[in-house]
């Protein structure tokens, strides 16, 4: 019964969403798919192109790493004003008093601001502004990535054990250094762990932003594949791959550091 | 007077506004500096939140209240949050980060007296080692300087917060139970060094204990709390059996008042 429920609303969904699985076995598309794929194999790997490709994903590389750290000068003053384990009001009588409110829900709506543009959006954008280029993908990262990163260490920071923090700030120590070091010890292996899980997404998020025009790996993708140059596609991917490896890597080393 | 109150009620930390019951109710006591009291009580009497008003932690409802001289709850956000540096509160649970070494956790005692960059420092560098060994020497723990708070045992994570209260600057060491994970020897240990230290920098301490006996021995003026009342406020020497047998009996034996009393023999020697 809840089956046929579920069918009969989401057949209307799959109307409007011109849902036709059969075209993918069309002899048409299995031709293009085919010719397209098969290119795949074997991946390019001239000299001059992996040349080309390794400073391409280098550029990659350094427009995540770039707009990350200059999203996290946002993020981390953005993440102490919302953040509402450093409320001295809220300890002293359960709730806040109206300037500390004010000043928390307003980083909390620029936050909710920054990241609800997506990365995309703010890359066309910032391509029209700063012109062509990694430029714009570094700012188009960090515009985002301030946003996510602020949201979700002022949650990690709130939602660890606030015992120790509580029992500093009743003794009299300023917000900033009761929070270091009341929650910081136990949660700054989770907020690590977010950060280089974020420069992951950072890379992909640079990937995409290049097929608008904003530079590295992804602008040269975006030409191989508009030459349908499916070996220099496959090059690509497998470099992607290598690069999350990396980060995940990256991201098991810092956690074991901390643990 | 380091601590005066009067007719002090106060509604529990996490009471909801609008609930009316209140965990200490028009409670009359003053204090001098330098005094050594101890608070003694059936648990859910009202000595956590006794320690928690004289730390300016929370609110009262009503009553005054004077630290030091001054209102507290009169002095502005800031004046109120400087007033906290002189006074230590130090929970049950000792409020230390389980992933967080032993020296810096000593070291947090320091934050009133450290600016912002001096604390950082100390997170990367601790500042003072030497004194966050000193402070941990005397509870026994100096071997355990540089480990991790969560490889000590429950006694030594209760000492360990002792002896941030040492490390402080603080005028008045609000205690709350601070014997609670010792074995006898140790509580004994552990009072007698939280008291030297109260008596060389002539600060108040007042120090909320379950064990009756060793609070007769070592304090000289017992408070007696029950219901958030003080039942009793009197120099060790008056305190009689037969006060403590009425603090501590319970409610099942308030409504059989027939059934006769048996007190537990107190030996009081010093």
């Amino acid at each position: 019964m809840a089956t046929l429920v579920t069918l009969i609303l989401l057949w209307p969904m799959l109307i409007a969403s011109e849902f036709k699985p059969w075209i993918l076995l069309d002899a048409q598309s299995l031709d293009a798919t085919w010719g397209f794929l098969s290119g795949f194999f074997y991946p390019a790997h001239s000299r001059e192109f992996l040349l080309l490709i390794l400073e391409a994903t280098w550029q990659t590389i350094a427009i995540a790493t770039a707009g990350l750290t200059l999203g996290l000068l946002g993020a981390i003053p953005l993440t102490l004003l919302a953040t509402e384990s450093m409320s001295v009001s809220l300890m002293e009588t359960g709730h806040m008093r109206l300037s500390g409110a004010i000043v928390r829900q307003t980083a909390r709506w620029l936050l909710v601001l920054l990241r609800s543009v997506p990365e995309l959006v703010w890359a066309l954008l910032l391509v029209r502004i700063v012109g062509l280029g990694p430029t714009a993908g570094v700012l188009a990262i960090a515009l985002t990535y301030s946003g996510m990163l602020g949201k979700v260490y002022a949650e990690i920071l709130e939602s660890s054990e606030t015992h120790a923090t509580q029992s500093l700030l009743k003794n009299g120590g300023g917000r900033l250094a009761s929070l270091m070091y009341g929650a910081l010890p136990a949660s700054a292996s989770e907020l690590v762990s977010y950060t280089t899980f974020r420069w992951e997404c950072a890379i992909r998020g640079s990937v995409v932003m290049g097929f608008v025009g904003a530079g590295g790996i992804g602008q040269r993708m975006d030409e191989s594949m508009k030459m349908l140059a499916g070996g220099e596609v496959a090059t690509m991917l497998i470099i992607f791959v290598l690069l999350v490896a990396c980060a995940d890597m990256v991201s098991t080393y810092l956690r074991k550091r901390l643990g | 007077m380091s601590f005066v109150l009067r007719n002090i009620s106060v509604r529990h930390a996490s009471a909801k506004r609008g609930d009316s019951y209140q965990a200490l109710n028009e409670v009359s006591v003053s204090i001098e500096q330098g005094e050594q009291i101890a608070l003694i009580g059936p648990s859910g009497a009202g000595k956590t939140t006794l320690l928690h008003t004289l730390a300016c932690a929370h609110p009262q409802v009503s009553g005054e209240l004077s630290i030091f001289g001054v209102s507290p709850w009169k002095l502005s956000h800031a004046g109120r949050h400087a007033l906290r540096a002189r006074l230590f509160l130090a929970p049950q649970t000792p409020p230390l980060p389980p992933r967080q070494r032993v020296v810096t956790a000593v070291l947090a005692g320091c934050l009133p007296q450290w600016n912002i960059w001096q604390a950082i420092a100390s997170l990367i560098r601790p500042a003072y080692p030497d004194a966050a060994y000193d402070a941990l020497a005397r509870f026994n723990l100096q071997d355990k300087l540089y480990s991790r708070v969560d490889r000590l045992s429950g006694g030594e994570r209760q000492r360990c917060g002792m002896a941030r209260l040492l490390v402080s600057k603080a005028d008045a060491f609000l205690v709350d139970e601070p014997l609670s994970a010792l074995d006898p020897m140790l509580a004994q240990q552990t009072l007698t060094t939280l008291q030297q230290e109260a008596e060389n920098r002539n600060a108040t301490l007042i120090c909320s204990l379950h064990q009756v006996e060793l609070a007769l021995r070592c304090f000289p003026r017992i408070v007696g709390l029950r219901d958030g009342r003080i039942v009793f406020d009197a120099p060790r020497s008056e305190v009689t059996e037969a006060m403590i047998a009425g603090l501590y009996r319970n409610a099942m034996q308030d409504e059989q008042r027939d059934v006769q009393l048996a007190p537990a023999p107190i030996h009081v020697s010093c």
